[in-house]
């Protein structure tokens, strides 16, 4: 049986950079598996630019982005395996995979990094009412028959849901010669970054209707028109302001869903709000030994936050192996281990990642990455430790479609011997 | 001078059904289908259970068909090899008030010689289904009940009687039916077919043939049923077909596993005009929801992975109308065909079969086949045998549909097979390639591709479900013109 | 005098700019929470610019297309002049990242080039 210190499960942003980073932190034997054809994975059919301002300090495109880390994988000798499926991760990682030259065969690791990705939440999870022709497609799928294959899925579009696939594909499809007549939101606010709503759209004069959601769909075969309409606080539709646009295809930008298959059928314990696992602070699952990061932890809106995350997966991991190997390097690593203080997703906050520290383990500072529930102006993101406040800082803005982020150092957390718990808050005051 | 001895009209359960009983005796059989393939009607879009036949009067032929079909399942799904499974249903009393409908439904199901039928007590109940709601007070419990898979069975029953050498024609809709002197002339819009005998197994079609040969008019409802299906994620939220007994809040709707593992919940039962009419509701989707929270608990609505809607052939009889008719003799209608239609098709089609054999004298051939192999599925090998199988065939060891694990060598299978599928939807419904959470999101465009490369056609002439369904309709920047 | 009313795109509050013009003279930006969001105004009624990305077809390879970008922004009204200038362009693999697939693309002095590696076979 073959056996590697580190198998990652996924070749994307998040498995690139968690191996780059194993691999730095001193591991030889890893191996990413690739279910596709090449490494990259959905960066290489994001064509667009925009990739990379965080970490590149330029704007670069998702093929060029990707390639940064492939680069880097292949210069580090790092072992990958294309077209390979991963079947099934056992909980004390075995790993059935299976390809076409090796039928299925097991891998053993000691450590596995989950960077499986997320998927496209479809129609049936909105419940849309209606036929189901052809010419409905997530804006993904779409994004794939454009870019990839240079075919135009449809000449008359109408998108729904303005996160920023769904903005980048009105302007793709606009570039190759659709008509894109409307993209309707069904919050009240867009998920997208402001600069797509005005180079997506407002470029090429498309509308945007807040608070609209799609109420009926036409056609038998192919699709020959969606009625939009406006709806109320609960989402509900409005009766009487319904509208109807003649068109041939219709775009879902609906939401991403972590792919978690694999990490549940392992039996990792799952946070309900981000439907990833729960991780602590070296992003480690409930399974000891197997990290995840990248969007099957949560979704995230910017790549380079996920190569960010998932190199602190693969240093993490590589840690793992190494005190596993070295009882002795272990002592420096880990001077020693308190328990778990708890993260809670207070007021205004969603989720964070991860949702426990292990001062321990954790490294001088830990960024918190979390999501706030609604659209805030001139409020303040608040940390407390249990009943004390240790910090607050003032955002003109903050919304849902954005990830937020704070730090917290292990030189703080040392004042505070008996935390339990650190609640984060947003206070409008 | 005839083409056939006799033409089927329409392939999906029943009409499949009846050619594969027909195709045991020596006579020249052929099925016309409107649509590109096996399936695409009322087959496709159905609660996928087998009743166990408390449901219909007792002495009606509903009744009767239905016990008969229900016993021969699981013979059949062997033979044909389809998945069914006797997973047993329930039926909720959830008001001590309506006990005496309970009882109703046991006597109604002893009549009808439905075995092992047994009302349970609230304990019973909640010790078989954990699940269920807490105002159950009883249940008529049918361990008889069972699901299916209706496009499998569907495509099982064509496969074996095109292999006993019934023929198909796909995309032939019949426009005019003329009563001949003897026989009868079929007139569709690539050709006219001559035969002795015409089976009208049309679905909400079979008023408007058996209306163009026959003056006692029929009248065929089309009965929309709007149905959820969740992810397999919540398939074991209960393990039995759960119905709730008619009561105040109307006809109950079900909810049961799928044979494959899924949740299914539904149907909703609105007459409509449009025989087509195939589109869900908002109304219709949230009535089933409403509905379904009534007998059992916790349902994960979230985890709705997609919902459709089908029509049930409803007459106003609301009985099978099986039977030659009477001004058009040679005329053989398998009308009305509504729930249990899906349970009873291999008795009907075993009634039908008959019906033909005594009017026809009929000889049964030496060389019926009556077996047929399903498709390969690769998760039912041992390691070793799969492996081996990668080994002959490399299509086998990629995954093209990654929600539910069907490789390229099923799809290929699928497409290449006799009677194999033409579009997306045929594959899907063959293979399960893209009925998973993602709803085809991943797999369409590989899909496709193989589509076309297996069919030789153009990737933009593929289609969903047949012409005018195509999936692509340009290329990049093929309508940009150059302004100067 | 005339108004210009644009979003500024800097960061998710969008402020609603205005921005006064004289001629081809910017007298005023107002709405701005910050710099960056005059010098954003300013940009966009003077001189507005975008990348263009879009993809080419490519022979002698697997992959059907190749992605394309301009090497640097190009005026907002030339978008379509040059995407309208890819059409009917067709390259051979391979093809690497930064090759030269289209020079002074629509009369820009901007090139398009190639952004992703294209093997031939």
């Amino acid at each position: 049986m073959k056996a590697y210190d580190i198998v990652i499960i996924g070749g994307g942003p998040a498995g690139l950079a968690a191996a780059i980073s194993a691999k730095k932190a001193g591991i030889e034997s890893i191996l990413i598996l690739e279910r596709d054809q090449e490494l990259g994975g959905i960066l290489n059919q994001c064509i667009h630019n925009g990739f990379g301002l965080h970490i590149f300090q330029e704007e670069l495109t998702g093929p060029e982005y990707a390639d940064r880390y492939i680069r880097q994988v292949k210069a580090l000798n790092i072992e990958y395996q294309l077209n390979t499926m991963v079947m099934e991760i056992s909980r004390d990682k075995l790993v059935t995979v299976m390809n076409r030259e090796e039928g299925l065969f097991q891998i053993q690791a000691k450590a596995v990094v989950l960077a499986m990705g997320c998927r496209e939440r479809s129609r049936g999870a909105l419940n849309i009412p209606g036929f189901r022709p052809a010419g409905i497609f997530s804006a993904g799928t779409a994004q794939r028959l454009v870019n990839r294959e240079g075919y135009l899925p449809g000449r008359e579009v109408v998108i729904l849901g303005s996160g920023d696939i769904g903005l980048i594909m009105a302007r793709r499809m606009t570039l190759e010669g659709a008509k894109v007549k409307v993209v309707a939101e069904l919050m009240p606010y867009s998920g997208g970054l402001k600069r797509n709503i005005v180079q997506c759209l407002d470029d090429f004069g498309i509308p945007l209707k807040l608070s609209h959601t799609v109420v009926d769909i036409k056609g038998k075969k192919r699709l020959e028109s969606v009625t939009l309409a406006r709806v109320d606080e609960k989402g509900k539709p409005v009766l009487g302001t319904e509208e109807e646009y003649s068109c041939d295809t219709l775009l879902l930008s609906v939401g991403l869903i972590p792919e978690n298959e694999l990490s549940v059928s392992m039996g990792v314990e799952m946070d309900s709000v981000t439907s990833g696992p729960r991780v602590n602070e070296s992003l480690e699952t409930s399974i000891p030994g197997v990290f995840a990061c990248g969007n099957v932890l949560h979704v995230h809106d910017l790549v380079d936050f996920v190569s960010e995350e998932a190199a602190l997966a693969g240093k993490c991991a590589a840690l793992h192996v190494l005190r596993k190997e070295d009882e002795g390097k272990l002592a420096e690593i880990f001077p020693e281990e308190k328990e778990n203080i708890r993260l809670v997703a207070g007021e205004g906050i969603r989720y964070t990642v991860p949702a426990v520290i292990n001062i321990g383990r954790m490294e001088e500072e830990l960024k918190v990455r979390f999501r706030v529930g609604s659209v805030y102006k001139n409020a303040f993101i608040t940390v407390y430790f249990d009943e004390e406040e240790v910090f607050r800082k003032k955002k003109l803005i903050l919304a849902p479609g954005e990830m937020e982020e704070v730090e917290l150092t292990k030189e703080k957390l040392e004042e505070f011997p008996r935390l339990s718990q650190i609640i984060l808050r947003i206070e409008e005051k | 001078m005839f083409d056939y001895d006799v033409i089927i009209i329409g392939a999906g359960v029943c009409g499949t059904a009846i050619a594969r009983e027909l195709s045991r005796y020596q006579v020249r059989i052929g099925v016309l289908e409107k649509e590109e393939d096996v399936c695409c009607g009322t087959s496709k879009a159905n609660s996928a259970i087998i009743h166990a036949g408390f449901d219909a009067p007792e002495g009606s032929l509903m009744a009767k068909l239905n016990v008969r079909g229900n016993e021969m399942m699981d013979k059949l799904s062997r033979d044909l090899d389809f998945p069914f499974k006797r997973n047993g249903s329930l039926v909720l009393c959830l008001n001590e008030e309506d006990r005496p409908k309970l009882e109703t439904l046991y006597e109604r199901g002893i009549a009808n010689g439905v075995k092992e039928l047994k009302i349970l007590e609230r304990d019973e109940v909640l010790k078989l289904e954990e699940n269920l709601s807490d105002e159950v007070s009883a249940a008529l419990h049918a361990p008889t009940g069972g699901i299916v898979c209706p496009f499998q069975m569907n495509i099982a029953f064509a496969e074996n009687a095109h292999a006993n050498g019934v023929e198909f024609y796909f995309d032939t809709e019949v426009e005019n039916i003329e009563k001949l002197e003897e026989g009868f002339a079929i007139k569709t819009k690539s050709r006219t077919f001559k035969a002795k005998y015409v089976v009208n197994a049309a679905g909400v079609h079979a008023d408007r043939l058996h209306n163009m040969v026959s003056t006692r008019t029929l009248r065929i409802t089309p009965r929309k049923g709007e149905y959820c299906l969740l992810d397999k994620a919540a398939g074991k939220l209960v393990s039995r077909t759960i119905f709730s007994l008619p009561g105040r809040f109307g006809k109950g709707v079900l909810v049961t596993p799928t044979i494959h593992g899924n949740l299914l919940m539904g149907p909703t039962a609105t007459d409509i005009s449009d025989k087509e009419g195939t589109n869900t509701t908002r109304e219709g989707l949230e009535e089933v929801l409403k509905k379904t929270a009534k007998s059992v608990k916790n349902i994960p609505v979230k985890q709705i992975i997609t919902s459709f809607a089908g029509l049930r052939a409803h007459e106003e009889g609301r009985e099978f109308i099986i039977e030659e008719a009477e001004d058009a003799r040679g005329f053989i209608d398998c009308a009305g065909i509504q729930s249990p239609g899906l349970s009873s098709c291999p008795a009907i089609g075993e009634m039908v079969a008959q019906l033909l054999k005594e009017k026809m004298q009929l000889k049964e051939k030496e060389s019926f086949i009556f077996t047929r192999t399903g498709m390969l599925n690769p998760k039912d090998l041992s390691l070793e045998e799969r492996n081996r199988l990668i080994r002959e065939n490399p299509a086998y060891g990629t995954i093209v549909c990654r929600c539910e694990m069907v490789t390229e060598g099923e799809i290929v299978d699928a497409i290449t097979r006799p009677l194999g599928a033409r579009s997306l939807d045929g594959v899907k419904r063959r293979t399960r390639a893209g009925m998973g959470r993602c709803q085809s999101g991943f797999c369409s465009p590989r899909t496709m591709e193989i589509l076309a490369e297996r069919l030789d056609i153009h990737k933009p002439e593929v289609t969903k479900m047949g012409a005018g369904s195509e999936l692509i309709l340009g290329t990049n920047k093929d309508t940009l013109e150059d302004k100067e | 005098m005339r108004e210009i009313n644009l979003i500024c795109i800097n960061c998710p509050l969008g402020c609603p700019l205005v921005v006064e013009m004289e001629g081809k003279e910017v007298l005023k930006v107002t709405g701005n929470t910050c710099k960056r969001g005059e010098i954003y105004g300013r940009k966009e009624v003077t001189d507005p610019t975008r990348i263009v990305t879009s993809t080419v077809r490519v022979k002698g390879s697997k992959e059907k297309t190749v992605p394309v970008k301009t090497s640097k922004d190009i005026p907002k009204d030339k978008i379509f002049s040059c995407v309208t200038a890819l059409k009917e362009v067709e390259v051979e693999a391979p093809i690497y990242m930064g090759d030269i697939i289209l020079e002074n693309v629509a009369d820009t002095g901007i090139n398009i080039i190639a952004t992703k590696n294209v093997y031939s076979g």
